[in-house]
């Protein structure tokens, strides 16, 4: 009995915690009219998230494009299909790493950036003060940040994208010396840019949406102490991740469930 | 020392507490049905030792929490926190003074006072400049308008929020331990600004301390808080020190031991030793 008390309290705090996540993004979206109306917040609100995330972004986008084509060169030419590295390599980073990776970087960089700002202003009273000043802060903090988050994300993910097919030509055409003509224009024919380019940035943006509100949320929530911004800040990147994994896998046997 | 309802003070009171009581969960009650009135214009200071309700009951006027009975009126208007428009439209009347400051860590000095002006009033920026000078004038810092609030003092910072504080030149100024971690000059000076202040701009302060010299020189009106939000005792400066109520003149006077025990409550001290005393020198358990 003590224990179903128990498995039932951990149920019941649970939905709590679902139901208040639920109204604090309700109430986000709500702040969003206020936000768009100054532009300039959210303007800075891009430049902390995307700009101070690109030189991450792009180191591993060319890491992971030296690495994919020499993995892709050495399985393909054993079965004589070395001509199609191009088109493995780019569709491997369009419709997959490119947007997971990047929303694991994001989750990272950004969103632990986030959680410990918005901790700490909790921690400071900044969001005390501003609601004592009557200024609402999920308009005036939390919503430029979310918008600035939700445009930076499928940018880096294209960046990322970008730099690794870039990264993989250096590998495979000026180092193995795979044939750079076959190289680009198998990308150009074998590449839907609606299925392929367009569910790559489906997922990046999705993926945008999901690490910003959990970043949010975290430093939003924290216990207003160093252990507790300490704790959400790490929460964020856990969950962040577990949700840009599950979800990438769903939206894939969305998109891709045809041949 | 004169009840709120005898003396001319109160005729109009600018915030009424209305037999609230409150508690932030049910095993704990920190305010028990508690009755003040904080006179329009001039400065009320609440005194009381650290968790008697003193930073509660600042929540509860800003509307931050509601009373779990009871009511509280801003300006004879029930403060409701169900309702999101009359606390941002109340709030606007109110300037508040975080102990530590609360000062926005990414902006300037200049850009800190000129937040809420930025928010709320609509003023073009040269007028909003002109706003921001004159109110850190008034505090001694319109040389550090540029500063960024890492390199200012605890004290200049403090100085910084009472200057964001009256940004708006609001009808009620609440100062949240304006005294606290400041050096005696710091203290001095943050002491004459709430009275000067006061009656530069008639607003009605309300001074949450337990400095009690400071406080005793600015104040109007003073309240005494114990545990539990009971009343020890309120009226001028002049009548609590001259008052002969013990527990009054041992917080008045800061004497380490009175009605206000120094030793928490606890066992006999021979049990939690394992002694014998003579019966004479245990100490009674409080």
């Amino acid at each position: 009995m003590n224990f179903v008390n128990r498995l039932g309290g951990i149920a019941l705090e649970q939905f709590r915690g679902w139901g208040h996540a639920a109204y604090f993004i309700w109430d986000l979206l709500r702040a969003l009219p206020a936000s768009l109306g100054r532009p300039w917040l959210v303007v800075q609100q891009i430049y902390a998230i995307g700009n101070r995330s690109l030189i991450i972004i792009m180191a591993s986008g060319l890491a992971v494009g030296f690495v994919l084509a020499l993995q892709m060169y050495y399985a393909l030419v054993t079965y004589g299909a070395a001509e199609s590295l191009g088109l493995i390599v780019n569709l491997a980073l369009v419709r997959e790493l490119g947007p997971v990776v990047t929303g694991l970087l994001f989750a990272g960089r950004a969103g632990t950036s986030l959680t410990a700002e918005i901790g700490l202003m909790k921690a400071g009273e900044q969001i005390a003060a501003m609601e004592l000043m009557a200024v609402d802060p999920k308009a005036r903090v939390l919503a430029p940040r979310f918008i600035g988050g939700i445009i930076s994300m499928p940018i880096l993910a294209v960046l990322f994208s970008a730099v690794g097919i870039l990264g993989a030509y250096v590998v495979a055409v000026m180092l193995i010396g795979v044939d750079a003509g076959n190289f680009w224009s198998i990308m150009q024919t074998r590449v839907d840019v609606l299925r392929d380019v367009g569910n790559g940035l489906v997922k990046a943006s999705v993926f945008g949406v999901i690490c910003t509100v959990v970043a949010l949320y975290q430093g939003y929530e924290t216990e207003a102490t160093p252990e507790g911004v300490a704790y959400a800040t790490t929460r964020t990147v856990v969950i962040s991740s577990l949700w840009v994994l599950g979800m990438d896998f769903i939206l894939t046997a969305l998109m891709f469930s045809t041949p | 020392m004169n009840g709120p309802s005898e003396s001319p003070l109160f005729d109009k009171p600018f915030i009424e507490i209305d037999r609230v009581t409150f508690g932030y969960d049910s095993r704990r009650t920190i305010l028990s049905d508690l009755s003040l009135q904080f006179p329009r214009g001039k400065v009320t200071a609440i005194l009381g030792g650290s968790g008697c309700g003193k930073t509660t009951l600042m929540r509860l006027v800003c509307g931050v929490h509601a009373a779990d009975k009871g009511r509280v009126l801003f300006d004879g208007e029930e403060v409701n926190t169900r309702d999101a428009a009359q606390l941002f439209r109340l709030r606007r009347r109110l300037g508040m003074l975080f102990q530590f400051g609360a000062l926005f860590t990414d902006l300037t000095v200049f850009d800190n006072v000129a937040f809420p002006l930025r928010e709320h009033s609509g003023l073009p920026d040269d007028m909003i400049r002109d706003i921001v000078l004159m109110k850190l004038h008034a505090v001694g810092l319109r040389g550090a308008a540029q500063l960024r609030i890492s390199e200012v003092s605890g004290g200049m910072a403090r100085r910084v929020a009472l200057a964001r504080a009256i940004a708006m030149d609001p009808e009620l100024i609440i100062y949240d331990e304006p005294f606290a971690g400041l050096d005696l000059i710091s203290m001095g000076v943050a002491a004459k600004l709430i009275r000067t202040l006061n009656d530069a701009t008639n607003a009605t302060s309300l001074v949450i301390s337990h400095d009690v010299p400071e406080c005793m020189a600015i104040s109007d009106h003073i309240v005494l808080l114990a545990n539990g939000g009971r009343i020890v005792a309120q009226g001028t400066p002049a009548e609590l020190m001259a008052s002969t109520d013990p527990e009054t003149r041992q917080f008045v006077r800061g004497e380490p031991d009175g009605p206000v025990k120094f030793h928490y409550p606890a066992r006999d001290i021979a049990d939690d030793f394992g002694i014998q005393v003579e019966q004479s020198a245990r100490t009674p358990a409080a």
